[in-house]
């Protein structure tokens, strides 16, 4: 019997329990259920989309990582192109100098023979110049001492008609 | 009105005759386990009656272990705090007679005394004639809504529920977004492994949050209670979720619930299971519509039964003690020592039982609520 009565549900504990469970059952879900599973919910959809965030960023920064590298790479071989390319000018223009220096060198000499030889010429023809003036000279002094007198000119002059009818004969 | 009280008494005569055929324990293998554990509940309970225990010994002459246990899990008017002392509650009767009646319990004197021809018969409230005898024909218009030991129990429980969850609630929205701190932290996991662990694993992704508000303040009803019968004194040591009007509301929320709720796919596989063959149907579909009713049924046995019994284990250890000591003071300090003992131990158990009763009911009530979504289709492959 004393089980019996354990196991009979009282009405007024079913009549309070019904009640009061229920009231309290609305009022928490409005009240505290809502707002408890709203704020987990968001936490977790912050959470997560922070965790993706993070997780995008990493990949950006792994492909930043990436392009970096590529641009060094990039501008270690346009360095080194540069450098190429500027020894290359520096060589040329060295060489393209010394072509020019001695065509500029071989036509000075040129034109210092030409004129040398120009000057050599001159030089020859006046002493040529001089040499015949000089020999006019001497030839007129000899001729002015030789011819000084008029018997001289006579014997001169005889000798050439001399010489003259010789001819003509 | 009548036929409600005649069926109430009708059901609990079922289920004490299922009880004592065992019937019930061994049907699920489950229950089985767990009955085994719980023989602790309420060490503390019973420190508080050990001085009922005394009490009991002073008036009564022999000293009646069963008579003891029972009147302390079952409900009495007044709250026995310690020694002489009793908190009176108020009684609240609706006689169909003489309409409301409300006084305090302090007027019964502790079942000693009648007042306004109402008398306390083993903690009920029965109606006396002039000369004192119980009046049978009056006693049946009597509806006893007292606030008793349990109501205030239950009262009390449901306030410090509003006050932790509205307070936490708080914390969600006036913290949104950030880490949880002090009582938020300790509830969180809590009400996560609710979510995620009962509802959204039994009921499924999609349909759980509807069920969520009940699911959780089940769970934290029942785990509130399984502790609080835990507590010695004062406003514990009522036993609230082994008493089985409560475990009947619970399991009657739950049959509602899962009974407004059942789509075609549940409501067809009571009436008319499908791929059976028709002639089946007449034994399948009484079978089905029995399991129905059972499954809420067991709901209610099951956590009335592990805390009932947790309670009377703990209590029949302490009883030890006075039966030993009826006989011979020196045997009883000797068993006190062991049942100090078993009863520290059996405690230690029942924290663990109070949080997996609170776990099976909210689990199974989101497995019966699951079942009755079940989309047609899985339900096949699950046939299969």
């Amino acid at each position: 019997m004393l089980l019996v009565s354990l196991v009979e549900p009282s009405f007024g504990l079913i009549f309070w329990m019904t009640l009061s469970f229920l009231i309290v059952l609305f009022i928490l879900r409005k009240f505290a259920w809502k707002p408890i599973l709203n704020g987990l919910k968001e936490r977790e959809a912050s959470i997560a989309d922070a965790l993706n965030e993070a997780k995008k960023m990493r990949e950006d920064m792994a492909k930043m990582a990436a392009s970096n590298e590529e641009i060094m790479r990039q501008a270690r071989e346009d360095r080194e192109l540069l450098l190429k390319e500027a020894r290359d000018i520096r060589d040329k223009e060295i060489s393209e100098a010394k072509v020019r220096a001695k065509a500029e060198g071989d036509a000075i000499l040129t034109r210092a023979r030409a004129d040398i030889q120009n000057e050599k010429n001159a030089a020859i023809t006046e002493m040529k110049n001089q040499v015949a003036s000089l020999s006019i000279l001497v030839a007129e002094r000899i001729l002015k001492d030789k011819l000084e007198t008029g018997a001289a000119q006579h014997t001169l002059v005889d000798k050439v008609m001399a010489e003259a009818e010789l001819r003509k004969s | 009105m009548m036929s409600l009280k005649a069926l109430l008494r009708l059901a609990s005569l079922l289920i004490g005759t299922l009880l004592m055929g065992s019937a019930y324990a061994q049907d699920e293998g489950h229950d089985h386990g767990e009955i085994a554990h719980d023989h602790a509940e309420e060490a503390p309970a019973t420190v508080a009656d050990a001085h009922t225990i005394a009490h009991a010994e002073q008036g009564g002459g022999k000293f009646n272990a069963g008579k003891l246990i029972m009147d302390h899990i079952g409900d009495e008017h007044g709250w026995h705090l310690w020694g002489h002392t009793t908190l009176p509650l108020p009684v609240i009767l609706f006689d169909t007679q003489r309409g409301l009646q409300v006084f305090s319990s302090s007027r019964f004197e502790h079942g000693h005394a009648t007042y306004e021809g109402y008398a306390l018969n083993e903690s009920e409230v029965v109606a006396v004639n002039a000369a004192g005898n119980v009046d049978e024909a009056a006693t049946a218009n009597i509806w006893d809504i007292s606030i008793t030991k349990n109501v205030l129990s239950l009262f009390i429980s449901l306030a410090i529920l509003l006050v932790i969850f509205i307070s936490v609630a708080k914390a969600y929205t006036r913290r949104a977004g950030q880490a949880p701190t002090g009582m938020q932290n300790l509830l969180e996991p809590i009400i996560l492994f609710v979510r995620d662990d009962v509802a959204k694993s039994a009921i499924g992704e999609h349909k759980y949050q509807k069920y969520m508000p009940y699911l959780l303040t089940a769970f934290f009803f029942i785990f509130l209670n399984n502790l609080m019968g835990l507590v010695p004194f004062f406003p514990g040591g009522a036993n609230l979720t082994g008493n089985i009007a409560v475990t009947l509301v619970l399991a009657l929320i739950t049959f509602v619930i899962v009974t407004i709720n059942g789509n075609k796919n549940y409501w067809g596989h009571i009436l008319a299971m499908p791929g059976v063959p028709k002639w089946v149907l007449f034994i399948l579909t009484p079978v089905e519509i029995l399991g129905m009713f059972l499954k809420p049924f067991v709901l209610m046995i099951r956590l009335f039964a592990n805390m009932a019994a947790g309670h009377i284990i703990a209590l029949s250890f302490f009883c030890l003690i006075f039966v030993f000591g009826e006989t011979n003071a020196g045997a009883g300090y000797g068993v006190s020592i062991m049942s100090l003992a078993f009863t520290v131990f059996m405690s230690m158990l029942e924290l663990l039982v109070a949080f997996i009763q609170a776990y099976v009911f909210t689990f199974l009530s989101a497995m019966y609520i699951g079942a009755a979504l079940e989309a047609p289709h899985e339900h096949k492959e699950s046939i299969i």
